[in-house]
């Protein structure tokens, strides 16, 4: 994976609370074995009308909305299904970070492992940066990972949480599969000092 | 110190501790998969040389774009979706390059992943269960730690059996009380939801207890448990009992002789010390309740069956004013507005909520002599190839069918929109699922959801009814 240290960017903004992964991606964009492709069903339901044609109230289909590289979306972002194809799907579109109140955990977390940054910030913040949008859409935003601050348009400043170690990871590229591998040792002592809880899932 | 049920299988789990700069690499005992989300976990293996550490304990089954439509005269389910297709073929391929054992479309044990693993007996309390779905959480009924994961994590499981975990908090959900004529886990847990919100989970571990919760079946305990997710919480648990015990004795993959033994005599360490603590304590009297329903799109957005749909003066704050507004824009109801009698035109049984025999003898034991009313399509979808043999072996498919209602294959089916089971543009369903999102049964549909009952009760009156006149 590649380091990520600032993101610099416009921001578009969602103001929706509790947006789950079936509207970040409906379910039948699902059938597929990989990870391309599928920024064409984010937010279909919302970006596309019933005959498929771009929706032009939804505010990814606003010219003013183009290029821009921050989603801000109201609380509890991403929660409902597990399914990685909502991050895989928001970085294929273009973005790079998401800002919310707060993130469903499970989608927090598989946005972090693709390097996709979840940015939590406090209420007042995440309406400010809303307005931001409204008034002025060119407005960019700087994110920094190492700081962990967010610097809005007026430039304003504030500090956002993440753990050290996903810090870690994502300012290095450490790809964090490798790192458990790097357990094996340990896993191997595990299981040697601990009886089976599951002795086969083979029928006999 | 007094530990909680939590706790004590966090603990059993720890290979590396957790520390200040890094995660705890936490064992996982039993891995299931299905073919959504597991492909691109595949590819990763192959595309670093790696094996499947521990096939032996890992499981795959075909459920969520399987279609459930009746077998031909060959006893084969036709995939007639090309791309899932080609999904079920990959994961088939994926299962015999890694050695992992598969129950394939239509084969004895196939179902919802949720379903097989506590029917075969290898859910069991004290382990750790992860799989690429949210509705993991259902296996927490049975005392284990139980949650949903990512691809990326399926991956890290599939190479190494662990992952990388900080350590969640941990919430009580006390439910005293006992349950009233006609109110069923479904309402249990949809009012807790409706109560405390869809994010109050989230960072947390739910453990259920309180006498409404002692007081219920094995399955029951799951539909409570699986619904973890809609508050916010990726797992949620409940202390194993002899209720527990009796559920997985004699199942295929139970220990048996003197491993049962010693097996039920841990699983009588692992409920919660007296005096251990729990981050945070919700409440719910079972005996308050009345059978539930949902307006709008998401499953906080519940009420009693009874009851009128909230107008924006009632809400705390702008957004949740500024939800309800859309969500009844998308369901096309009105603040304020009772939903009994309000038309539907489907009826969903099924799901990893509401799939189980209890819940088919439970719906059948009321449309039995009864008729799906005109212009309703019933659909009942067995979670298991053995729901559906035992549902069978005891006549159900014949009430169900009688009444007119459909008798498909096991899968996850209509409950999201990925198979051929769909609910139509602007359509109303009640659907014992566990979502009604926007889209979620199908681009445009408008979900209810409730209880087996509820859902049953409102197909044989083509409107939204109160189970409550039909109970005895």
């Amino acid at each position: 994976m590649q380091p990520i240290s600032v993101i610099t960017g416009r921001i578009v903004a969602l103001p929706v609370q509790d947006i789950d992964t079936d509207q970040i991606i409906p379910a039948r964009y699902l059938k597929v074995t990989d990870k391309s492709g599928l920024a064409e069903g984010l937010f279909y339901a919302w970006r596309f009308d019933a005959a498929g044609k771009p929706n032009p109230d939804f505010v990814l289909n606003r010219p003013e909305a183009q290029g821009a590289t921050i989603l801000v979306a109201g609380r509890n972002f991403g929660c409902g299904s597990s399914r990685e194809h909502a991050p895989w799907a928001l970085q294929g579109y273009g973005f790079k970070a998401v800002i919310s109140p707060y993130f469903a955990d499970i989608f927090r977390n598989n946005a972090l492992k693709n390097g996709l940054l979840t940015v939590q910030v406090d209420e007042e913040t995440y309406q400010q940066l809303v307005r931001h949008f409204e008034e002025d859409p060119t407005a960019e935003v700087t994110i920094d990972l190492a700081a962990q601050t967010v610097t809005l348009p007026d430039g304003r400043q504030t500090r956002f949480p993440i753990d050290p170690f996903t810090k870690h990871c994502l300012l290095h590229g450490v790809d964090q599969l490798g790192f458990l591998l790097n357990e094996e040792a340990a896993i191997a002592a595990y299981e040697a000092s601990h009886p089976a809880r599951v002795v086969t899932t083979a029928r006999s | 110190m007094p530990r909680t049920l939590f706790d004590k299988i966090w603990d059993a789990h720890i290979v590396r501790p957790q520390t200040a700069e890094t995660p705890a690499v936490l064992y996982i005992d039993l891995h299931l998969i299905h073919e959504v989300t597991s492909p691109q976990a595949f590819t990763e293996l192959r595309q670093r040389g790696l094996k499947v550490r521990r096939p032996d304990r890992t499981l795959a089954t075909m459920d969520h774009s399987t279609p459930t439509t009746p077998r031909g005269p060959d006893g084969i389910i036709p995939v007639v979706d090309a791309q899932a297709a080609a999904q079920l073929r990959q994961l088939e391929q994926n299962c015999a390059d890694f050695g992992i054992p598969l129950f394939a479309l239509g084969s004895e044990y196939q179902g919802i992943v949720h379903v097989i693993g506590p029917e075969l007996g290898l859910t069991q309390p004290g382990m750790t269960i992860v799989c690429g779905d949210s509705h993991t959480s259902t296996h927490g009924a049975f005392g284990a730690l139980a949650f949903g994961i990512g691809t990326s994590e399926v991956a890290h499981v599939l190479a190494t059996q662990c992952l990388l975990q900080n350590r969640p908090k941990t919430m009580e959900v006390r439910v005293d009380g006992r349950l009233g004529r006609g109110v069923t886990a479904k309402d249990i847990i949809l009012a807790i939801i409706a109560r405390y919100g869809v994010g109050a989970g989230t960072g947390h571990v739910f453990e259920y207890t309180g006498e409404a919760i002692r007081a219920l079946s094995m399955e029951e305990r799951m539909t409570i448990c699986n619904m973890s997710i809609e508050g916010g919480a990726r797992a949620g648990m409940i202390a194993p009992d002899d209720t527990t015990f009796q559920y997985i004795a004699g199942r295929p993959f139970a220990p048996k002789g003197k491993a049962w033994d010693e097996a039920v005599a841990y699983w009588r360490t692992l409920p919660t010390d007296e005096g251990a603590v729990y981050d945070r304590t919700i409440t719910l009297d079972a005996s308050e309740l009345k059978p539930m329903i949902t307006y709008g799109t998401n499953p906080g957005m519940g009420m009693p069956i009874d009851g009128r749909i909230p107008t924006p003066e009632e809400l705390p704050d702008p957004a949740a004013r500024q939800a309800l507004d859309k969500a009844l824009r998308y369901m096309d109801l009105r603040p304020g507005q009772p939903l009994l009698g309000h038309k539907i035109d489907v009826v969903f049984l099924g799901s990893c909520t509401n799939s189980r025999i209890s819940d088919l003898r439970l719906a059948a034991s009321i449309l039995k002599g009864r008729k799906v009313a005109d212009g309703v399509r019933m659909m009942v979808v067995p979670g298991s190839q053995q729901v559906k043999k035992q549902a069978e072996a005891e006549g159900l498919d014949k009430i169900f069918r009688d009444a007119g209602a459909e008798w498909r294959e096991a899968g996850c089916s209509a409950c999201l929109g990925m198979n051929d089971d769909k609910v139509p543009p602007g359509k109303y369903a009640v659907s014992t699922s566990n979502r009604n999102f926007e889209g979620r049964q199908g681009p445009g549909a408008r979900t209810f959801l409730a209880s087996p009952l509820t859902a049953v009760a409102s197909a044989i009156e083509g409107v939204v009814a109160d189970p409550r006149r039909y109970v005895g």
